[in-house]
């Protein structure tokens, strides 16, 4: 009834391109972004901002940039927590290095460090595919984490191998509280999500997602096999690095090269298989499931149950669940949380009348 | 059935709020950032076991610290940073006056939250593990890396070694092999050993073994070869087993195999079975359950059915009986506090703070709670937050570990020389003037 497209034409190019043509949902969008970008720092309190709401920007971020080379490029990578290590890394060293290195430069920097080692490990991708592909970017994984903690340099001879991030300083004013912390990432966050879906719908995705489709057949229509593969690594490895350079400076705090494991390039992984392959939006409801559920189980479970069960079968508990409802939301929606949303949506045009 | 829906969802609004049904009762909050699953689940579940199984017993036997009871709640943190940081954050506001001290068991999530313990003004305490050069009280007031650090362990191993050739000098020109964990915890090992081997003339060869370390061949053709006098056993998880398992295959006899803390739990040596027998390991707690603090907590506490182990013949082990020295010394310090702060009273994670740093746990101390010879006596001061330094090194006797010396101590005038030089780069570099500890109170 309110969510009806009746009487919205569009007579310009502009108009017809836009990214959300129907008016009620460039509504939604801004409500939406002053919600999360204005209200959300004013009302919410620090342990909202600093253990769920920052972490679900950074890992959205992730998630954009293992979409674009998995999701629309068509290329699986395991190695997206490698180079969120990149990114933190080069961060941490450009700043430490060079005297004055405004932050939002260093940020730039670590991403194109990340984009530039991206580049490297996605050479093998012009001539292997799939599950091959895949266990050739695990390589990118276990071998960055390696040499962090193999050459005492990147970590600036530091015993241990961890490094401290340093403050975050734009313009002499320092983000040193939860509520400045979020809404710089949350700008930069923003920002690069709107980068990158007007990217994959430009040409340039347009481009991936021939490659996607069939990568034969792209090439005969014209597209340039390598530059589009490698395009694609260096776009998804800049988002990484990105993010992971976030996740150093604005999160965590401190990083150490354990910290970008396997796991890690797992859970993006999941993040857009459950938020839905090939889609900004399922990034961010991917990464929002992922984080937010372990610490809703780890709430919830033992109120059920209390303490007549052990502490240790109540957190294998979580973990059973966790891994149920991945499969349940699977099953149900083999397309991710995005299209159910999708799904949602055109129910919600048609409502109250449907055919 | 809408009755039992509203309930439901009443319990579930409740529990997001946190616990808002606290007594009126004095209660110390002690967050616990637990893990039960996951690689690390067999150390954990023992570790936090045995720590609210003697918090249990203090509450229980006497009625809490001076009438304050103490309450606990614990976060699973799977051993992951991010985990960690958000339990942090959950556990930080909560009971009548905050948590009251964060011990995370887990070096990585010790980094995490190195600068936010300092901001929020909570104590945190890690003992056996974390930043070593925090030992240095001066730069880090809210940090306290008890007992004993890694470069006071690998000082105390080299002091043991010396013990058995008869005198320090008689390690001249002896090869120590040091097999490490190809990680930020193995490669902790290497700068105090480089300056013990250039100290006392011995030459170390460290070799490194990749996560998870279930592969050790080549490292061990490679110590066949070079045929060291002691092979240090810097290791974790699956790699001690199959350590002791390829020494035993290669021929290099156990009783020179010498594990760190880390390596030297059942939960190593049984999995290796015949072949641990002899293994010796380091520890700054000891495994048995014949004293009169375990005794005292399978009566108040397993005696009324309130342990906390599921697996009950796990009391007494040395992941166990690690977690009790957890329990004791956070029960100590806030006894310490209460002294200055008002007995009786709920503190602050403030107050428990001066509590850690003036805890004198002497002779006569251990032996009132039954932990003589349990844990080394332990003395904390504004400069030194580490404390005695000494390990005890225990034996694999093909059942149980046997304590085989008295607590050796470290090469305390080299380890601190190199804290406080690493603690004052940290000060440099992060702009804090360390504290004047003459002005402490």
């Amino acid at each position: 009834m309110l969510y009806r497209e009746a009487g919205q034409f569009k007579a310009t190019y502009a108009e017809d391109s836009q990214i959300f043509p129907i008016r009620q949902d460039r509504i939604g969008f801004w409500v939406l972004m002053l919600v999360f970008g204005v209200a959300v720092p004013l009302l919410t309190n620090e342990y909202w901002l600093k253990a769920i709401l920052i972490p679900v920007l950074i890992f959205s971020l992730a998630a954009i940039g293992l979409n674009i080379l998995t999701g629309y490029a068509g290329q699986l990578s395991l190695g997206s927590a490698a180079f969120m290590a990149v990114g933190a890394f080069a961060a941490y060293n450009f700043i430490l290095r060079i005297e004055g290195m405004p932050f939002l430069v260093a940020l730039v920097l670590a991403g194109v460090t990340a984009a530039l080692v991206g580049i490297l490990f996605g050479l093998p991708s012009l001539r292997i595919k799939g599950f091959y592909l895949a266990v050739a970017t695990l390589a990118a994984q276990f071998f960055i984490v390696w040499a962090l903690v193999k050459f005492p340099w990147f970590s600036n001879n530091s015993s241990s191998g961890v490094v401290t991030a340093q403050d975050v300083t734009i313009l002499g004013y320092t983000f040193s509280t939860p509520e400045a912390k979020y809404v710089l990432t949350f700008l930069i966050v923003a920002f690069m999500a709107l980068l990158a879906k007007n990217m994959v719908r430009s040409s340039t995705g347009r481009a991936w997602m021939a490659v996607r489709d069939m990568d034969v057949a792209a090439q005969v229509i014209g597209f340039r096999l390598m530059r589009t593969k490698l395009l694609a690594f260096a776009v998804s490895s800049f988002y990484c690095g990105v993010a992971g350079a976030l996740y150093a400076y604005t999160y965590i705090g401190t990083v150490e090269p354990e910290g970008f494991n396997l796991d890690l390039s797992f859970k993006i992984l999941f993040m857009i298989i459950i938020g839905g392959v090939g889609s900004i939006m399922g990034s961010f409801l991917g990464a929002a499931f992922i984080v937010l559920l372990p610490i809703f189980l780890d709430n919830f479970v033992p109120m059920i149950f209390g303490d007549a069960l052990g502490a240790g079968f109540v957190s294998n508990f979580q973990l059973i669940v966790f891994g149920g409802l991945i499969i349940f939301f699977l099953i149900v929606e083999p397309h991710g949380l995005a299209r159910l949303w999708q799904i949602a949506k055109e129910k919600l045009r048609l409502w109250p009348f449907p055919h | 059935m809408k009755l039992k829906k509203t309930v439901l969802l009443g319990a579930i609004i409740a529990g997001l709020l946190g616990s808002s049904l606290a007594s009126a009762n004095e209660e110390q909050f002690i967050g616990l950032p637990s893990y039960r699953v996951g690689p690390y689940a067999a150390g954990g579940s023992g570790l936090f076991g045995g720590w609210i199984d003697y918090m249990q017993l203090v509450n229980e036997r006497d009625g809490g610290v001076n009438g304050v009871k103490l309450s606990w709640e614990e976060c699973e943190t799977e051993y992951n940073n991010a985990r960690g940081v958000e339990c942090y954050e959950r556990l930080k506001k909560k009971g009548s006056t905050g948590n009251s001290v964060f011990q995370p068991v887990s070096t990585g999530i010790t980094y995490s939250v190195l600068e936010k313990v300092a901001q929020d003004k909570i104590p945190m305490v890690t003992i056996g593990y974390g930043r070593t050069d925090a030992a240095d009280g001066r730069v880090f007031p809210w940090v306290f890396p008890m007992i004993t650090t890694y470069w006071s362990q690998a000082s105390a191993i080299v002091n043991y070694m010396g013990q058995k050739e008869g005198g320090m000098d008689k390690l001249k020109g002896k090869k120590i092999g040091l097999l490490y964990h190809d990680s930020a915890y193995g490669k902790e090992s290497h700068a105090i050993m480089d300056k013990l081997a250039a100290k006392h003339g011995f030459e170390v060869i460290k070799i490194a073994v990749a996560h998870p370390g279930n592969e050790q061949q080549s490292q061990w053709l490679q110590i066949r070869q070079a045929k060291p006098d002691y092979v240090v056993l810097w290791g974790w998880g699956v790699m001690n087993p199959t350590a002791i398992k390829a020494a035993a295959k290669t021929g290099f006899p156990r009783e020179k195999l010498i594990g760190v803390w880390w390596s030297g739990a059942e939960e190593d040596t049984i999995p290796a079975g015949p072949a641990a027998k002899g293994f010796v390991a380091a520890g700054f707690n000891v495994a048995g359950a014949n004293y009169p603090v375990i005794a005292d907590i399978k009566k108040h506490v397993y005696g009324k059915n309130k342990g906390n182990m599921e697996d009950k013949t796990r009391v007494g082990s040395v992941y166990y009986n690690r977690g009790v020295v957890h329990g004791i010394i956070t029960v100590e310090a806030i006894r310490k506090a209460q002294e200055k702060y008002g007995k009786g009273k709920a503190l602050t994670g403030e107050q428990v703070r001066w509590g850690f740093e003036n805890l004198n746990l002497d002779d006569a101390r251990l032996k009132a709670l039954g932990a003589t010879g349990f844990l080394p006596p332990l003395k904390i001061t504004c400069a030194d937050h580490e404390g005695p330094g000494k390990v005890k090194f225990q034996q694999w006797d093909g059942n149980q570990w046997k304590v085989i010396t008295d607590w050796v101590d470290s090469d305390r005038p080299l380890v601190r020389g190199m804290i406080e030089e690493s603690a004052a780069a940290y000060a440099k570099e992060k702009g804090i003037k360390p504290r004047d500890c003459s002005k402490e109170s």
